[in-house]
């Protein structure tokens, strides 16, 4: 399957399909958010906006609080134990307030893990339709239009279509990482956060996540960390650069990586540490 | 040259010892098959399984009345003991650090240990003092109380080995947190729970001792769990130690009988874990 057919516009009807928002609109916002893990802050007041409909890359060294701050997003950061002061909003939303519902903020937030983690003992289409078990409910048809608009653009439903019954461990690791995807868009977040998405991958699978990074953006936020620094310059609008848990440096991805301001971000992204 | 001589040497050596240990491994399991499949195989017919005894001195009869104990005893046991086990087993792999957790997985470490004959002790004393009688169901709750730990344990080495990732991965699409657990987790080490199960069920329906303080046995056909009960071990147990030769007969066929059960019950529990992805349509 080539690129072109990634663009293919899914062929089913959508129940209520996100509005796409207009460019400049940010979507996600940390204020002086720090991240901590007992008494050990790894994330350091930390502000930082996201507009909707970007990819913006989260660069810096091993250990400096990608990950952690990228977990702050979706509050996955509680499931080992940490806790934040500061805010994250959402819309509208305070994502840390009191009466908020993981579930509905996580079907707002979806993440892709470095790992594939397809579910094993689940077929291909009931990974995909994983996340519509939870939160509003949906019918056998409507379930079936979103699996498969969701693997279309995943850019996995011609490889898959004639197996979606078949178990997903059997997929390779790039279709399992694309199968993810599809499972991650399929009850349609509103922002996409993707964990070192091609670190296990080999090149060719990291080039067919990188094209379909550029589609998905279309509809969706994203926000990706990654190693890469290639990476991070082929695929993202905005590149924010962490070191130590603090944020140094944010701008247009070509700023960052052409004419940095600040002499770490230089350092970093020409090679000399890190 | 001639050290690599003196290698392979060593190496048929080692391997030889290796393959010596294996066969005086399994040769026990093979003697016992071999006894009591020669002593024992004669005797097994239609009757044996649908007859009750005769009294002493006549020939004939059969066991059907701890058949039925049995799989009501060892019933109503796993009924009581896999869902405290399985229970117990899934609180202790969520919550690793709980207090109640670690008091739990240190009992039933200890209970795991104690001799069967303890336990029927136990329940001798919790029910059939109080109660004033024997009883199957007394039976079965000592069977329990053997099932609960193994089960218990099994269940969380196998939630452990599912991988963090899997769990994450779950909660990052906004399950639930015990909906992870079952759905996901215990989903995925479903095979290995069903195999501790049966392992269970293999290792309690062989129990004689705590039988013998609980349910007692029975020469007749009980199937009312407040009576005493007859079970297979107890059968084997009465008549091997009886004074007749037909006894004897109907002790060893009554031994195959219950081994085979064992037997069939551990291969189901490796048919469990072999068991892969169902491709259906
Ligand atoms: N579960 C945890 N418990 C305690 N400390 C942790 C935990 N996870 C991460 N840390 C610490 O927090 C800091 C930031 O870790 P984080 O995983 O966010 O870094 P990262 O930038 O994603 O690194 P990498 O590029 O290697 O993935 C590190 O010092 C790390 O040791
Ligand atoms: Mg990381």
């Amino acid at each position: 399957m080539s690129a072109n057919s990634l663009m293919t516009p899914a062929t089913v009807s959508l129940p209520d399909p996100a509005p796409v928002p207009a460019s400049g609109r940010e979507l996600i916002r940390a204020t002086d958010l720090t991240a901590f893990y007992g008494t050990f802050a790894a994330v350091k007041h930390v502000t930082l906006g996201f507009e909707a409909n970007r990819v913006h890359a989260l660069i810096g060294p091993s250990g400096c609080g990608k990950s952690t701050f990228l977990r702050t997003l979706n509050r996955m950061h509680e499931v080992v134990g940490g806790h934040v002061t500061g805010r994250v909003v959402l819309g509208q939303d305070d994502i840390y307030g009191s009466r908020v519902s993981l579930t509905q903020l996580r079907r707002r937030v979806g993440m892709v893990f470095q790992k594939p983690t397809p579910f094993p003992t689940m077929s291909i289409y009931q990974n995909v339709a994983a996340g519509l078990k939870v939160g509003a409910r949906h019918n056998r048809a409507e379930i079936d239009a979103i699996v498969e608009r969701a693997l279309q653009q995943a850019g996995l439903w011609n490889e898959v279509k004639d197996r979606l019954r078949q178990s997903a461990v059997a997929l390779s690791g790039g279709q399992q990482q694309r199968l993810c995807i599809a499972r991650t868009i399929a009850p349609s977040p509103e922002v996409i956060l993707l964990d070192e998405p091609t670190a296990s991958l080999d090149p060719q699978g990291t080039q067919r996540i990188e094209e379909l990074l550029f589609n998905l953006k279309q509809q969706f936020t994203i926000i990706i960390v990654t190693h890469n620094m290639q990476q991070a310059a082929r695929v993202s609008d905005t590149t924010t650069f962490f070191y130590l848990g603090t944020m140094v440096e944010t701008g247009a991805t070509k700023q960052i990586f052409t004419a940095p301001t600040q002499e770490r971000t230089e350092a970093y992204i020409t090679g000399r540490f890190g | 040259m001639n050290r690599l001589v003196w290698r392979r040497w060593k190496s048929r050596i080692m391997v030889g010892l290796m393959v010596a240990a294996v066969v005086v491994a399994v040769a026990p399991l093979l003697l016992i098959l071999g006894t009591l499949i020669a002593r024992g195989a004669g005797s097994i017919n239609f009757e044996f399984f649908t007859a009750l005894p005769v009294p002493a001195g006549e020939t004939g009869g059969g066991v059907a009345h701890a058949i039925v104990g049995t799989l009501m005893m060892v019933g109503v046991a796993a009924l009581i003991g896999l869902p405290i086990g399985i229970g117990a087993g899934m609180f202790c792999a969520e919550f690793p650090r709980n207090r109640l957790a670690t008091v739990a997985r240190f009992v039933a470490d200890v209970m795991n240990g104690t001799p069967s004959i303890v336990i029927g002790v136990v329940a001798w004393t919790m029910i059939v003092a109080r109660q004033k009688h024997f009883s199957g169901l007394a039976g079965s709750v000592a069977l329990a109380m053997i099932m609960i730990p193994m089960v218990m344990r099994t269940t969380e080495e196998m939630i452990k080995l599912v991988p963090h990732s899997l769990r994450e991965a779950a909660l990052a699409l906004g399950y639930p947190r015990w909906r992870t657990s079952v759905s996901v987790v215990v989903r995925t080490c479903l095979p290995g729970i069903v195999t501790g199960s049966l392992l269970a069920i293999a290792r309690v329906a062989g129990e004689t001792a705590p039988l013998l303080f609980t349910a007692l046995g029975s020469q007749y056909m009980s199937r009312d769990l407040n009576q005493p009960m007859a079970a297979l071990p107890l059968t084997v147990f009465t008549y091997a130690t009886g004074p007749y030769d037909d006894w004897h007969r109907i002790a060893w066929a009554t031994a195959l009988v219950l081994i085979m059960v064992v037997l069939t019950l551990s291969l189901l529990a490796r048919l469990a874990t072999r068991q892969r992805f169902d491709v259906r349509q």
